[in-house]
């Protein structure tokens, strides 16, 4: 199918996530709350979770009973990509969906960009992975107000900072050098979207590239490990995601 | 210690003259001073670590960072030019520009702490290229155009030197940091002037012609080997916008060699 995907070197990578899914007991909850709501709304409210499944446009997966492991190496890497990418493709298909109040057209063109950048991402990471890809996670967005713009704009940027910072630290993870372009490809683009959120918030600013982003003695971006972003990112993901056997950064 | 004294002590003390010698006022050119030594020793430690000293730093290395100086001194003095230009950054821009520059500056601080003996000397740059753009410290639409192209350049740059930069952990995530910096500069700038905040396959916009080289290549539809057109019902355009792609060393310098004295 393609080449970047399916050579040889990889096919341990595949074998052993065949067992992803069946590593409860080490089940590292980086979120502990949000694991529970994840096994409480699985188990107990079926029907909200294929509406759900159905608003993302993605394939109805049977209700787990363990958690999604990501799996290891380059692919763990990649469908820790995937995942972050699911939640943000989903944000933006609910903010254009369901416009808050006072979305002007300009806003509208913005967040409908960014809505198309996501889902080709998320796409793009279902369709290289293949059989390897994690299931469509389930995404818990009932803290967001999406009728009202602070709450829309003000989960955007910490959504885009995160995956900013999420591509950042992840690079020294990769093994293969052309997954580390591709995320280089992707980062940058998640970066231009931070700026433009943050620039809506707060126009004509230092925002885009604030002091709280940007470290303003070094001019360095935020780079985070998985284990952090995957904390920060669990109130907004229903589905329980384990990220044990993702590569661990070097010393 | 011994690995953060030893870098401190490759700074040329030119960079700290300049560095202080900003459009600040003296108080916050003072905590500049400061921040400067902060910036040392923090980089200090995560090259440190790597290398010890400059005089460790693997060639291949040194040349991609000594690559990425010189795209910074370029951009460092370029918005450090146009703020001192009176009447060319529009007031409310001004805060804009000063962050950017801020940037820039700790780039260039950085990238030599850490090649230390081995940094290049800063070029002679010409940002007029040759008369091309003429009035860019005297017509804010031209400095922005500028402004924009260096941007996008730099985003692209950057990207292409990733994976010669793999070896080493800590120094490729310090070019990932500055990397997705640049790509917030371009979008604020690109916005400035009344364009998306990401490229649209290959195009330049309203830039004019001799910027081509910055986009071209830009319309890449294949990503990770999945050709992508049709993919989710999504158009062309927007699986363009969704990913930046690389430029070449060579290519860069072909663009940065425009502004560059001979």
């Amino acid at each position: 199918m393609n080449k970047v995907f399916k050579s040889d070197d990889e096919k341990a990578d595949f074998n052993e996530n065949e067992s992803r899914s069946s590593t409860r007991r080490n089940f590292l909850k980086w979120s502990s709350a949000a694991a529970l709501t994840a096994f409480a709304f699985g188990a107990l409210n079926p029907e909200s979770l294929s509406a759900r499944t159905a608003f993302l446009g993605l394939p109805i997966e049977p209700i787990r009973q363990g958690a999604v492991d990501l799996g290891k190496g380059d692919i763990g890497i990649l469908n820790y990509a995937y995942a972050l990418e699911q939640l943000e493709a989903a944000f933006y298909t609910q903010v254009v969906s369901t416009p808050y109040s006072g979305m002007n057209s300009a806003e509208r063109q913005i967040l409908t960009d960014i809505r198309d950048h996501e889902i080709a991402h998320r796409e793009l990471f279902k369709t290289a992975l293949g059989k390897k890809a994690i299931p469509g996670l389930q995404v818990n967005f009932t803290s967001i107000n999406f009728g009202n713009r602070a709450s829309v704009l003000g989960t955007a940027k910490t959504f885009e900072d995160l995956g900013v910072s999420a591509y950042n630290g992840a690079g020294q993870l990769l093994k293969k050098v052309d997954y580390l372009l591709l995320a280089g490809k992707i980062v940058s683009v998640e970066a231009r979207h931070a700026a433009v959120i943050r620039d809506l918030l707060e126009p004509m600013s230092p925002a885009f590239s604030g002091d709280d982003v940007t470290d303003s003695q070094t001019g360095l971006d935020m780079a985070k490990m998985p284990s952090e972003v995957l904390a920060a990112a669990a109130p907004f993901i229903r589905t329980p995601v384990t990220a044990n056997n993702l590569p661990k950064p070097k010393n | 210690m011994d690995n953060k004294k030893s870098l401190l002590e490759t700074i040329e003390p030119d960079i700290i003259k300049e560095m202080t010698a900003r459009r600040e006022p003296l108080e916050k050119a003072r905590a500049m001073t400061g921040a400067l030594g902060t910036a040392i020793v923090s980089f200090g430690a995560l090259a440190g670590t790597a290398f010890g000293q400059d005089n460790k730093l693997p060639g291949k290395i040194a040349d991609v960072l000594n690559f990425a100086l010189t795209l910074e001194y370029l951009e460092d003095e370029f918005y450090r030019t146009a703020l001192g230009s009176s009447g060319l950054i529009p007031r409310d821009t001004q805060d804009v520009f000063g962050q950017i520059s801020k940037h820039e500056a700790a780039h260039v601080a950085l990238l030599k702490s850490v090649l230390g003996s081995k940094a290049v000397a800063k070029p002679n740059f010409d940002f007029t290229a040759g008369g091309a753009f003429g009035d860019v410290f005297r017509n804010y639409q031209t400095f922005l155009a500028v402004s924009q192209a260096f941007e996008d350049t730099g985003v692209r740059a950057y990207k292409g030197q990733a994976g010669n930069l793999k070896n080493n952990a800590k120094i490729l995530t310090v070019a990932l940091q500055i990397h997705s910096v640049e790509a917030r500069h371009a979008a604020e700038v690109r916005r400035l002037r009344g364009e998306k905040g990401w490229i649209t396959a290959d195009s330049r916009g309203t830039l004019p012609a001799p910027t081509q080289p910055v986009y071209s290549g830009e319309g890449n539809t294949t990503q990770g080997g999945v050709n992508l057109s049709g993919l989710a019902g999504l158009s062309n355009a927007a699986i363009t916008e969704a990913f930046d792609e690389p430029l070449t060393k060579e290519q860069v310098l072909a663009i940065a060699g425009l502004f560059i004295r001979k």
